[in-house]
């Protein structure tokens, strides 16, 4: 299967778009699940239940927002314009934002439930060996959550891979811009000759979802064994 | 060497406790639910008492009034817990090292060797925790206590989730620990038995009340 000069043009596209909202979800991700599940704080409901909210919403709603607030009419848009030159309304940068906005909430759930799951006592085992809660974090906490952080971040990057609904509100479908994989599928579908193509970026992004699926699931797995998690607990035979 | 005066409440149940604790080793009995492992928490710091104070020799480690709480990792007092709480992802020896590095190197009192050999663990240091016994997981908690170089070590059931058989062979090591590093112990135990053949004196925690 050959692509032509465009088609690699969306695919490489999404590649970039989805690799660096993967980088923004990831550090933001892993704080504010952290925040969620170790932190008491006014507003953590409303919190909680707007970080779900882009899951539940039409793809086009967040988008359309994101318009509103950060195009270059929009009050956050204009000032960013104004005092740094940067542009995100129609730009990939936009894109990036777009995407990481709709995947943010499926890099939080699995890094949540993995700081759920840990024991405490072994943090409080680590503070009374002279770790300061920063070094426990780094040294207990975030190792034993690495499967929950990798399963989150591969989810993000497949579901970044795939946005569409939202990238197509707040950037548009610009080609070499902002036309990721679905929006080239998407507008080679209105071509009147575009149906091969459309069909091999179609086959080529299902390709591309399996293959970050299998390799997050292979990845956690080999790092739940690593960690022990798998195997069961509590053998006491012999000393 | 330690003076406690301390106050806590959680719910229902309320731990006042105040003594005065020696150097070699301290048993503390009492039967479960009694607060004998909150008391030990309070003493490491994990636990905040709402009254009283702390003090370990010259050194004032709570004063309630005089809003002093000094967090457990500028503590230095080793806590073995019950079922040794190891990390699961660290090898025996990154275990055994993980207090020893935060120490000043002057301050170390212990080389991985050295506890290795006491504690018999010299064979399982490129081992996982999940690959040890409940026996060798204790004697590896212990060590990795010991290596901190504490200057007080606080066990909290350390033989209370193995059989007969394997305390009777990890009560020796305790034993060792007393008389070769002289470090001061509080021995927390249900088993007045095991309390008995390690401390040089014996405090009761009953119902939240701790006495002589």
């Amino acid at each position: 299967m050959t692509l032509t000069p465009d088609e690699w043009q969306a695919l490489l596209l999404s590649a970039k778009v989805a690799s660096c909202a993967t980088l923004i979800c990831l550090p933001a991700g892993i704080a504010l699940a952290w925040l969620l599940v170790r932190r008491e704080f006014p507003g953590k409901l409303l919190v909680d239940a707007l970080v779900q909210l882009p899951m539940v919403l039409p793809p086009v709603v967040p988008g359309y927002l994101l318009l509103l607030l950060l195009g270059t009419q929009g009050p956050v848009g204009g000032w960013l314009q104004a005092q740094f030159g940067i542009v995100l309304a129609f730009t990939w940068k936009g894109a990036v934002l777009a995407s990481a906005v709709m995947a943010f909430p499926l890099m939080v759930q699995p890094v949540r439930l993995a700081f759920r799951m840990i024991d405490r006592r072994l943090e409080h085992a680590a503070s009374t060996l002279g770790a300061t809660p920063w070094r426990v974090f780094l040294s207990v906490t975030l190792p034993l959550a690495l499967p929950g952080i990798i399963a989150g971040a591969m989810l993000c990057f497949s579901r970044s891979l795939g946005e569409f609904g939202a990238t197509m509100a707040f950037v548009g479908n610009i080609p070499g811009e902002t036309r990721t994989l679905p929006l080239a599928i998407y507008s080679y579908t209105h071509l009147p000759d575009g149906e091969a193509a459309a069909l091999r970026l179609t086959l080529l992004s299902i390709a591309l979802a399996f293959a970050a699926l299998i390799a997050s699931h292979l990845i956690t797995h080999r790092t739940e064994r690593l960690l022990g998690q798998l195997e069961p607990r509590g053998r006491d035979a012999g000393a | 060497m330690l003076a406690l005066d301390v106050v806590l409440s959680r719910g229902p149940f309320t731990l006042s406790a105040k003594a005065a604790i020696g150097p070699g080793v301290t048993g503390i009995c009492g039967p479960s639910g009694a607060g004998k492992s909150t008391l030990l928490s309070l003493i490491a710091g994990l636990l905040k008492p709402q009254r009283g104070s702390l003090h370990f020799g010259n050194d004032c480690l709570v004063d309630v009034d005089r809003g002093r709480f000094v967090p457990p990792w500028q503590r230095h007092f080793g806590l073995v817990f019950q079922d040794g709480q190891l990390f699961p992802h660290l090898s025996v020896r990154d275990n055994l090292l993980y207090g020893w590095k935060q120490l000043a190197p002057d301050a170390r009192r212990f080389t991985l060797d050295q506890v290795a050999a006491l504690l018999e663990i010299d064979g399982l240091l490129a081992r996982r925790p999940l690959q040890l016994s409940g026996g060798e997981r204790q004697r590896v908690a212990l060590g990795r206590a010991l290596l901190y170089s504490p200057r007080l070590l606080l066990l909290d059931e350390p033989l209370s989730s193995l059989d007969e058989r394997l305390k009777q062979q990890i009560l020796p090591f305790l034993k060792r620990i007393k008389t070769e590093t002289g470090v001061p112990m509080i021995y927390v135990s249900h088993s007045r038995a095991e309390v008995d053949y390690l401390a040089d004196r014996v405090l009761t925690v009953d119902a939240g009340r701790l006495s002589e």
